[in-house]
């Protein structure tokens, strides 16, 4: 208290320099730098739960299908493809989480921050706008994606089942799948006033793309009708980018995959940018 | 500091503030009063540059809000109506958060959180959630957060609505140092005390307009008398009393339980009121107050 009680008190208080030293070095980092700071200093507290839904999870599915119930599938089909079912299996469930991740870090989060915690509110209180505030958050979703595909691509090259230098690429790949889903999720969820789609959202889409896009079988697997379908999916896309890449297998039609997500990333961010401005600024 | 002409804000067809006019001057207090809905709110989101405005012009620090939202933010404190704390995080996290948005370095941010830690009375609770806290301190919590970046500028947006009377006059008590430590401050408040407390100068909203601006003893001056008499009658028996007195006051108001005189001289009135052989239950004779003002000039009756 004494730091203000000096009121009136002759060259004033410590704690109102009005300006000087504090605002020295302000606007050097960019807003939406600052805005994807806060989700990093967030996630220093949950990270412990997030590894275990983000990467124990598909490790598990790993070992139990891939190794165990792989075992099965070589010994009588001889792989997927030519190669070994988990080698088969691992980038699709790279792809897959990659998924998860973008659109659960999209849903929840994004809604809690304009609703619940009011976190967009807080950032837009100091200087950041709307558009630093939905960039921010899709940076850290995009680095946190980031984390989570290290340590999937050491975890399946400890299994064995890297097979090129190309799976180094499969990192921004991963990354990439992932904001695909994030960036029109967001736009959707900043729509929302209740978060019941979101249970919607996963019930018939990111469920259904999850085991159906060639995650664990290919899609060639499927009745005709379904494989259109299964081909159009972002996660499809996602799969057979990842794929190629850890098994080496890469070719022009990655260019393709990849340009198709870039495109979902463009349409999503760009749609974002309208609702979170209808939702935030009014 | 801030200078408004014409001022307008739109939702759809509702016009929200209807053409209005200020300008607050460096080191002043500056209230808006008004009930609810009647458009302080979005005032005060136009000049936190959070809110377009729909009509009119504005300069904040100078600056043009639509262009140079951010720079006028990164000098501005800004205490919304509803707290947006994050409640899973610590006090001390909070603040720490905040100071990052504005790009300060993490020494300094830590230097002023203490201080402004102290200066908030909760020092103690530093390194607690702040979900458990009361709601005065996270109301103290979000005034401390918007100084951490020494703002030339502090919006609060109804600062003490909802806190016991205990929280309140502690808030006030911060803010009125503030004052005296020549930060601006910017108030919305439907509560008449706070405006007196606290406002060097106001103006009275009322449907998007201006009612009223001055200081509060030009406020009082204009728009009531030096002195206010209540006189409580038995049920039913004051609008029989009520055409007698009216001569005794440059006004008077009956409402349901009470009568009220408006005047330079309570005690000759009510002595009057005697006189004339009228006994009432119950009276006093108090100075008017901003409240007296406000309710002339918005009304009585309920708006939402």
């Amino acid at each position: 208290m004494t730091a203000v009680s000096g009121a009136g008190a002759p060259g004033g208080t410590t704690l109102f320099r009005h300006g000087e030293d504090v605002t020295a070095r302000r606007m050097a980092t960019p807003m939406w730098l600052r805005a994807a700071r806060y989700w990093g200093y967030q996630y220093k507290r949950t990270w412990r739960s997030s590894v275990v839904t983000s990467f124990l999870i598909p490790v598990l599915y790993l070992a139990a299908m891939g190794v165990a119930l792989g075992s099965l599938i070589d010994k009588h089909s001889h792989g997927v493809d030519g190669v070994t079912y988990v080698a088969y299996l691992a980038p699709g469930l790279l792809a897959g989480t990659c998924m998860q991740i973008g659109t659960n870090d999209a849903t929840y989060p994004v809604m809690g921050a304009i609703k619940w915690m009011r976190t967009y509110l807080a950032q837009l209180a100091a200087p950041l706008g709307v558009y630093d505030v939905l960039l921010g958050h899709l940076a850290w979703i995009a680095a946190r994606l980031a984390i989570v595909v290290s340590i999937y691509l050491a975890v399946m090259a400890a299994f064995g089942i890297v097979y090129s230098p190309w799976a180094l690429v499969a990192l921004p790949a991963g990354v990439l799948t992932g904001v695909a889903f994030a960036a029109p999720v967001a736009a959707f969820a900043a729509t929302q006033d209740k978060d019941s789609a979101f249970s919607t959202l996963y019930r018939f889409a990111i469920i259904p793309m999850f085991l159906f896009s060639g995650t664990f079988f290919p899609v060639s697997q499927l009745p005709e009708w379904l494989q259109v379908v299964a081909y159009a999916t972002p996660l499809y896309h996602g799969v057979t980018l990842c794929r190629d890449l850890t098994l080496g297998q890469v070719g022009w039609a990655d260019v393709g995959h990849a340009a198709y997500l870039c495109a979902l990333v463009a349409v999503g961010y760009a749609a974002a940018r309208r609702t979170f401005a209808r939702r935030l600024v009014v | 500091m801030v200078e408004a002409h014409g001022l307008v804000k739109r939702f759809g067809d509702f016009v929200a503030v209807d053409g209005v006019d200020f300008s607050i001057a460096r080191g002043e207090s500056f209230g808006f009063l008004g009930p609810n809905g009647a458009g302080k709110t979005s005032t005060m989101r136009m000049i936190s540059c959070i809110s377009p405005l729909s009509g009119g012009t504005l300069r904040v620090l100078g600056m043009d809000p639509l262009k140079d939202g951010a720079r006028i933010r990164a000098r501005m404190g800004l205490v919304p109506q509803e707290d947006s704390l994050d409640l899973e995080l610590t006090v001390l996290d909070n603040l720490m958060i905040y100071g990052r948005y504005f790009d300060m370095p993490k020494k300094v941010i830590r230097e002023r959180a203490e201080q402004l830690l102290d200066f908030a009375q909760l020092t103690e609770r530093a390194n607690d959630r702040v979900d458990p806290l009361s709601g005065g301190m996270k109301r103290r919590l979000t005034i401390a957060r918007a100084l951490i970046s020494d703002p030339d500028l502090l919006i609060l947006d109804e600062p003490t609505t909802g806190l016991d009377p205990q929280a309140r006059h502690l808030l006030w008590d911060r803010l009125y140092r503030l004052k005296q430590d020549g930060v601006t401050l910017v108030i919305t408040t439907h509560y008449m005390d706070e405006a007196e407390q606290l406002c060097d100068r106001l103006v009275v909203m009322d449907k998007g307009r201006f009612a009223a601006e001055g200081t509060p003893r030009q406020l009082i001056e204009a728009y009531a008398t030096k002195e206010v008499v209540e006189l409580r009658f038995a049920p039913g028996e004051h609008e029989d009393v009520a055409p007698s007195l009216v001569a005794l006051a440059e006004r008077q108001e009956v409402l349901p339980d009470r009568i009220l005189l408006y005047t330079d001289d309570g005690d000759a009135a009510l002595a009057e009121v005697a006189r004339m052989g009228h006994v009432a239950r119950s009276t006093l004779v108090r100075r008017s107050t901003l409240e007296d003002v406000f309710l002339r000039l918005t009304g009585r009756t309920l708006v939402d």
